[in-house]
């Protein structure tokens, strides 16, 4: 259901993003570049506990008009951002964090893959077809 | 003529083209006869093909030599492409497609060449077949452009797979063929190729070519060209190998890569290959069955591999490891990221023997030009089964030894068990009851170690061995222990069974009965002893005298079932007879005036088996058991454990019990016992009277236990301290004392009773007078 989907490397720079309008790729860019400073603030807001305290999805990031930004970050500071559109039945919360489970479980499996060094764009086709079957719905 | 370089793929096409040709072998064909058929089947005017002739000096010469044929075949593509006809161009032209030739060629080597250069090129038709490169591929495209032969390689089996990409023949080209095969002669080497058509290349796919099937997943159109074939043969034929793939064939070469000979069949293609780049390894990538399938040559490869790597076949090949291995083979870092996410299966970041072989399989098919597939072949599909055998054998067996106890209720039952059972065995085999019967909880209570003990010593076998375990286990085993009561008798009769029914009663009932009673227990018995180690509540150390030879007690005993103290009986020791005395005088201590006379008597025995009980807190029990005994006595003269028993049970008990020498005191002693609260309470349900040994051992359930106890207890403690005996005495006097007392109350109670009465009775008359009076006053 999403409209669009990132990873964004620890450096904040994007691993993977898709969208599926393709054409409107540039403001879902834009959103979700704009999100990471929510991101950020919500991840250096736990200040007490450490990362195991903190929670991995962070939930709503911010709703705009025409859709909502979800946040989920890794232990290892790799965020993944989901948006949705909003004039979709709102997703459950419940939903969403098990579309970020299941990102974040493939991003795993693409990570133990020893020819995928970390920092690269991810380019695992098993990555993306997970990917796809969370955004052809949003069709 | 000029020289003529020919770009791999080309050299292999056209090499194969004259062996096609070439049918004399002579090296050098003519100009008639199947050059010109050639020729023309390129689909050149007759006057390009007159062109081409001279230009390759096969008119000079007469007859096509190869390098004439080989530039002829040059121009001919040139021809096609529509390029004018230069010798110079020869050398000039790249990419030049290879030449096209319509024809029902069954020619593998056209066949071939198409199919790689087909496979190659034609992305669409499924010309890599995930590995099946098989030549399929050409069939699949009608042009046998120049594309990079896909590695025909059919891998082995690579069946027909090809065929399917290519769905319906786009171009004529027929050549479809789909090369190869050498396998098995289902290639049908000579498939009629249809010359539009795309031969279905049905040759024989080898049996397997269920590639086909495979195929057809892959892409619609059927067309299985049997290139089977590889399968057959040690992973040969390669077909033409794509430059580039022969390039990596070299690279695999180099690497140790399996090359994969043409087949013989394939006899053009291999000596094309041969000629042209050693690379035909072949890989073919035929490993698969249906295009994917790994044959054994090529499997016995990547094991061999794979011992490179890790020696171990059941363990794993690290990440980084593979890594380094399949960069060797050149490939892209994407296609190998690719691989790698298809054969790791289990996304652990490590290849099992069966990923290391998919992974290398997809490679070598990736090589030879197949593509790779979206997901896992099933032919390649890791078996995860073997390892998680091996792995699961062991570990039961561990666990095993543990829940020994348990286990031997069910010891075949549980999947833990069968290792239980092996273990089972081994204590068993100690056992030489060690038959394991279904395992019946048994208390182990101290009697049944005498029990057992006796048993053991009746049967020769280490008495030791099974009294000191199942001494330390009548704690436990008394009552509950089940099972690993049964192991008590590690080695030891314990037969008997745990026919822990009662109680009590399991364990001297087991003992005594069933000497054949198989220990299964047993064998669980080091476990069980180890559950049952904590020793048992003293109480139940039943007078029965430990590993004394009370033996013929026990047996006696067990011979009667229902003992419940049998097992306390049968534990006396035969050498404790004081006892009798004591548990004699303390049954009489029953308020009757005939016990009196006996109680006198036995507490000067009882305190001489005072001494011998260790533990006198039973004396209920004992007395019990001392109630029986006199019973017993009756029968069994010989019980003069049993009197021992009694002397065991409490004080009390075992004046009462001193069957030996009250025999009717039996009765007293068991009511006696009865009344002897203060003894230990278990004995009360004993109390039974002693009517005889045997009533009273089936009866006295409950006494048994108590028996048990004391049994145990006696056998624990062989002496018993005198103080018992004084015990027993203030027990008793209690006892008398609480008996006046009750008489007393019991009196008083009667007597109010009777005011009572009486005070009843005036109030009625009261009644009645006032009725009498009142009437009046109502009036």
């Amino acid at each position: 259901m999403a409209v669009c989907i990132a990873v964004i490397a620890k450096e904040n720079y994007p691993l993977y993003i898709r969208s599926v309008p393709t054409q409107g790729e540039l403001k879902f860019h834009y959103t979700v570049h704009t999100s990471l400073d929510v991101v950020e603030e919500k991840i250096s807001g736990v200040g007490k506990a450490l990362a195991d305290q903190r929670e991995l999805y962070l939930g709503l990031l911010y709703p705009t008009e025409d859709y909502k930004v979800y946040g989920y970050v890794t232990n290892s500071k790799v965020k993944f951002v989901i948006v949705v559109d909003s004039s979709n039945t709102s997703l459950r919360d419940n939903e969403i964090r098990s579309m970020f489970r299941k990102l974040h479980n493939s991003f795993t499996d693409v990570m133990c893959n020893p020819f995928y060094n970390p920092g690269d764009p991810i380019q695992s086709k098993a990555f993306d077809s997970i990917v796809s079957t969370m955004m052809v719905q949003a069709f | 003529m000029e020289s003529l370089t020919l770009s791999d793929v080309e050299q292999k096409y056209y090499s194969e083209l004259f062996l096609f040709c070439d049918v004399d072998n002579t090296k050098k064909v003519a100009s008639n006869g199947k050059v010109l058929d050639l020729f023309r089947a390129a689909q050149l005017s007759n006057e390009v093909v007159h062109q081409i002739t001279e230009l390759c000096g096969a008119t000079r010469l007469g007859h096509f030599g190869r390098s004439q044929f080989y530039i002829a075949l040059k121009l001919i593509a040139l021809a096609q492409s529509g390029l004018p006809l230069r010798v110079e161009s020869l050398n000039n032209v790249r990419d030049l497609p290879l030449p096209r030739f319509v024809m029902g060629k069954n020619e593998q080597e056209m066949r071939h060449a198409v199919m790689f250069a087909d496979t190659e090129n034609q992305g669409p038709y499924l010309p890599r077949p995930p590995g099946r490169v098989q030549a399929k591929k050409v069939s699949a495209h009608e042009m046998i452009q120049p594309c990079v032969p896909t590695v025909d390689p059919q891998p082995d089996t690579t069946s027909p797979v090809v065929s399917p990409h290519q769905s319906p023949p786009t171009s004529p080209h027929a050549w479809r063929k789909h090369k190869r095969q050498a396998s098995g002669g289902n290639v049908d080497r000579q498939p009629s190729v249809p010359g539009v058509v795309w031969p279905p290349f049905r040759e024989a796919q080898p049996g397997p070519v269920t590639g086909d099937g495979l195929w057809s997943a892959h892409s619609p159109p059927p067309v299985q060209e049997s290139w089977v074939s590889f399968t057959d043969t040690p992973p040969s034929c390669t077909l033409p190998m794509h430059p580039p793939s022969a390039q990596q064939l070299q690279q695999e070469n180099s690497n140790g890569g399996l090359l994969l000979l043409t087949q013989p069949e394939s006899t053009t293609v291999r000596t094309v290959p041969s000629s042209m780049t050693t690379n035909e390894i072949q890989r073919q990538t035929s490993g698969y069955d249906d295009p994917w399938k790994i044959t054994d040559e090529q499997r016995q490869y990547y094991i061999n591999q794979f011992k490179t790597i890790q020696a171990d076949l059941t363990g794993f090949i690290p990440g980084s490891a593979a890594k380094e291995f399949f960069t060797k083979s050149k490939l892209p870092i994407l296609e190998l990221s690719h691989i790698w996410e298809l054969s790791d299966f289990d996304k652990d970041g490590a290849l099992t023997l069966d990923e290391f072989c998919a992974a290398f399989h997809l490679v070598v098919a990736r090589k030879n030009g197949y593509d790779l597939p979206e997901k896992l072949p099933e032919s390649l599909m890791p078996k995860l089964i073997d390892l998680d055998d091996s792995a699961g054998v062991p570990e039961p067996d561990p666990e095993v030894g543990f829940s020994a106890s348990p286990v031997e209720v069910t010891p075949n039952k549980s999947p833990s068990m069968p290792s239980l059972n092996q273990n089972w065995p081994e204590l068993n085999q100690s056992n030489e009851d060690t038959a394991i019967v279904h395992p019946v909880p048994i208390r182990m209570t101290p009697s049944k170690i005498h029990m057992q003990e006796m048993e053991l010593k009746r049967t020769g076998s280490d008495h030791t061995h099974p009294t000191s375990p199942l001494m330390a286990k009548p704690p436990e085993l008394s009552e509950e222990t089940k099972l690993a009561a049964a192991i008590k008798f590690p080695g030891t009769t314990v037969g008997d069974g745990y026919s822990s029914s009662d109680s009590f009663t399991s364990d001297q009932e087991p003992i005594s009965s069933a000497v054949n009673r198989q220990r299964s227990h047993s064998g669980t018995s080091p476990e069980g002893l180890k559950v049952v180690a904590p020793p048992p509540p003293p109480p139940r150390i039943i007078t029965s005298h430990s590993r004394s030879s009370s033996l013929d007690m026990n047996r006696n005993f067990a011979a009667v079932p229902a003992g419940p103290q049998q097992p306390g009986v049968v534990a006396f020791p035969p050498a404790v007879p004081p006892r009798p005395l004591p548990t004699q005088t303390s049954v009489p201590h029953g308020h009757r005036s005939v016990e009196g006379d006996g109680l006198p008597s036995h507490p000067s025995t009882s305190p001489q088996q005072m001494p011998e009980q260790p533990n006198f807190a039973d004396f209920s029990q004992f007395q019990v058991f001392a109630v029986d005994q006199p019973a017993d006595d009756g029968e069994k003269p010989s019980d003069s454990g049993q009197a021992e028993r009694s002397a065991e049970t409490t004080g009390t008990m075992r004046t009462a019990k001193n069957e030996v020498q009250a025999e009717e005191r039996n009765a007293n002693s068991v009511n006696s016992a009865k009344v002897s609260t203060p003894l230990a309470p278990p004995p009360k349900p004993v109390r039974r009277r002693l009517k005889s040994e045997d009533e009273l051992r089936p009866d006295v359930e409950d006494l048994p236990q108590k028996s048990t106890v004391i049994a145990t207890v006696l056998a624990t403690q062989p002496s018993i301290p005198r103080s018992i005996g004084k015990d027993k005495k203030a027990i008793q006097a209690s006892i008398r004392r609480n008996k006046e007392t009750n008489t007393v109350l019991a009196r008083l109670n009667s007597e109010l009773q009777q005011q009572l009465k009486d005070l009843l009775e005036e109030r009625i008359s009261l009644e009645v007078q006032l009725e009498q009076l009142r009437p009046f006053s109502h009036l």
